[in-house]
């Protein structure tokens, strides 16, 4: 798997994003944007960097990924099937009854959920508390944290901040989806974050803000990240909400809902598999 | 109870001791707090076990995701600050990252109750079981005194589940000992009685047996039931004790919503085989109290043995 070129894993990121679409389609209701825009973010932790094996959710050296902005779950979800947690049919049972990919996720390492997330600003403390913990029991895991820009808003993220440089937690990555944009609008008129790289240096984190669509530059920050010994890591993704399909990119109205019939048609034809370009 | 003169002691000891003692048996227990470690007395564990004790500074909600955090990895999380902060600021934290995952955190409530004395109402968590005990997966657990609240921490060490530990600075006499059975969920008969049973939880389970003592020189018989469990509800008890009495009150060091007497008066309107009984909710009438002595507290603020006995008195006239 480590082994995948850029163009496969642009592929991967293609067969995710068409997946995000489908089932926001056949779930009715959903966030659009943001998974969208976290997709080669994802592709690239997943595909590239994290240590983990889908036919056995549970193995004990994992890594873990814990998601603090639940509303992006598709991505999550899309991601999981494509790695071999389950089924791509399954994605279909999003939002739906009984099923196991919950509106925003809830926990089940069975399929690779690690935790339960919705309310904002959660899981970053989570993240640390796990983080801590390896690291006091001298166990080489890491552990990647997602989290959406408005949710910066959030004040539990500034202890957890605070908590995470104070213990060194050099075996924490976060990764930021900075697309500026939020349910009520634009995050700078909303509630301004900037300058969120400046803000973290101050909190003594170590920063990174890159193309959040570059995905071998992903992998690079990534990479980078785990050198990283003795500070907890940020890399900001300047990502663009609803990227890779024309009419969703940049959108505020996109960020929480689905595509319908016509939409989803539309997007599909965006998205194209690289085979089908050429 | 009898001996009067044994030295008092609080709920908040016997969990620190308990704490430490659970620690000693299981390497997985780790503590952390949030700027209140010798208040919460989670001071004797961190001096002993510094590398399982983790200080998260003021920050409540931060304390509940943390120990999350922990629990994933599977330590057994106690995560400790005055109740008034934690839940009282943390709630939504416990309820997703700890109660939706279902995980092996103990939320440490100290400081609660009128008991928190000259602190003032800011101070005095009188809402926490509430607010706790409407949480699904939640255990929610009120020691009567500092024996009590030893054995409920060793007790709580071992559940696999989130729980809520409400512990109180107020020092009273002691009313267990090492050999009273603790049994989360399972009732402790204090005292027989068959005309009135009084339901106590918490600190003012003392008052209710200087209480039952006070009657029972008027030849009034009075049991005293010990609900140190809220969730989940020991129902039989509360039936039988309904059943056999003319008359049942609880005594709660809460508000009258959501705690003690809630739970029962749930129970009695569904389920009380006895159409005759009177019963009646001893709590704190939603009101914030104020600063002063825990005793000059329950004396305002209707908690007091004189109170219960006077609601006894009123309700066999």
């Amino acid at each position: 798997m480590a082994q995948l070129s850029i163009e496969e894993l642009n592929e991967k990121a293609l067969s995710i994003r068409r997946s995000i679409i489908t089932m926001l389609h056949e779930a009715g209701s959903g966030h659009s944007a943001g998974p969208l825009g976290l997709t080669d973010a994802y592709t690239a932790l997943y595909f590239k960097v994290l240590k983990h094996h889908p036919q056995h959710p549970e193995w004990p050296d994992r890594d873990r990924v814990i998601v603090s902005n639940g509303h992006t779950c598709p991505v999550l979800y899309a991601t999981l099937a494509e790695s071999g947690y389950f089924a791509k049919q399954e994605l279909s049972t999003l939002r739906k009854l009984n099923s196991r990919l919950q509106g925003h996720p809830h926990r089940n390492i069975s399929i690779g959920i690690e935790n339960t997330a919705g309310p904002l600003g959660q899981g970053l403390s989570t993240a640390s508390g796990i983080a801590l913990s390896f690291r006091r029991d001298q166990l080489p895991q890491q552990v990647y944290c997602f989290m959406g820009d408005g949710e910066q808003q959030e004040g539990q993220n500034w202890e957890a901040y605070m908590f995470a440089a104070k213990y060194s937690l050099g075996n924490l990555t976060v990764l930021i989806d900075r697309n500026h944009i939020q349910i009520d609008g634009f995050t700078e008129e909303v509630m301004p974050i900037n300058s969120l790289k400046d803000k973290l240096e101050s909190f003594n984190w170590h920063v990174q803000e890159i193309d959040g669509h570059n995905i071998a530059g992903i992998v690079a920050a990534l990479e980078h990240a785990q050198s990283i010994f003795h500070q907890p890591s940020v890399i900001i993704l300047n990502t663009i909400p609803g990227k890779g399909v024309d009419f969703m990119e940049n959108k505020v109205e996109w960020h929480g809902k689905p595509p319908n019939d016509v939409d989803a048609i539309e997007a599909l034809k965006n998205l194209k598999s690289v085979d089908e370009y050429e | 109870m009898s001996d009067k003169k044994e030295a008092k002691g609080s709920t908040r000891d016997g969990f620190g001791h308990g704490l430490v003692e659970a620690a000693e048996k299981n390497t997985e227990v780790v503590g952390l707090c949030a700027d209140l470690t010798e208040s919460t007395k989670m001071h004797w564990f961190a001096e002993q076990f510094p590398q399982r004790y983790v200080q998260v500074g003021v920050a409540e909600q931060n304390l509940a995701g943390v120990a999350a955090g922990f629990a994933m990895t599977g330590k057994k999380a106690f995560c400790a600050s005055y109740a008034a902060f934690h839940p009282g600021n943390s709630w939504g934290v416990i309820r997703t990252s700890i109660c939706y995952n279902n995980l092996p955190v103990v939320i440490v409530g100290g400081h609660s109750g009128l008991g928190t004395g000259p602190d003032g109402a800011t101070h005095q968590a009188l809402e926490d079981v509430a607010i706790m005990q409407v949480l699904p997966n939640m255990t929610v657990v009120v020691p009567c005194d500092e024996e009590e609240a030893r054995k409920a921490t060793l007790a709580l060490a071992e559940l696999k589940t989130p729980a809520y530990l409400r512990t109180s600075k107020h020092t009273v006499s002691a009313i267990t000992t090492r050999d009273t059975p603790f049994q989360i969920g399972k009732a402790v008969e204090l005292k027989k009685g068959s005309e009135v049973t009084l339901i106590a939880c918490g600190d003012v389970v003392e008052q209710a047996l200087i209480a039952a003592e006070e009657l029972s020189q008027q030849d009034i018989s009075v049991g005293v039931l010990n609900m140190h469990t809220i969730k989940p509800l020991d129902v039989s008890a509360v039936l039988k004790a309904a059943t056999e009495s003319k008359v049942l009150i609880t005594i709660e060091n809460h508000q009258v919503f959501g705690g003690l007497g809630t739970v029962v008066s749930e129970v009695l309107a569904q389920y009380s085989p006895n159409p005759g009984l009177r019963f009646r909710v001893m709590a704190v009438q939603d009101t914030f109290a104020e600063s002063g002595s825990g005793e000059e507290l329950f004396e305002k603020f209707g908690l007091s043995a004189k109170h219960i006995v006077r609601m006894v008195e009123g309700c066999l006239k």
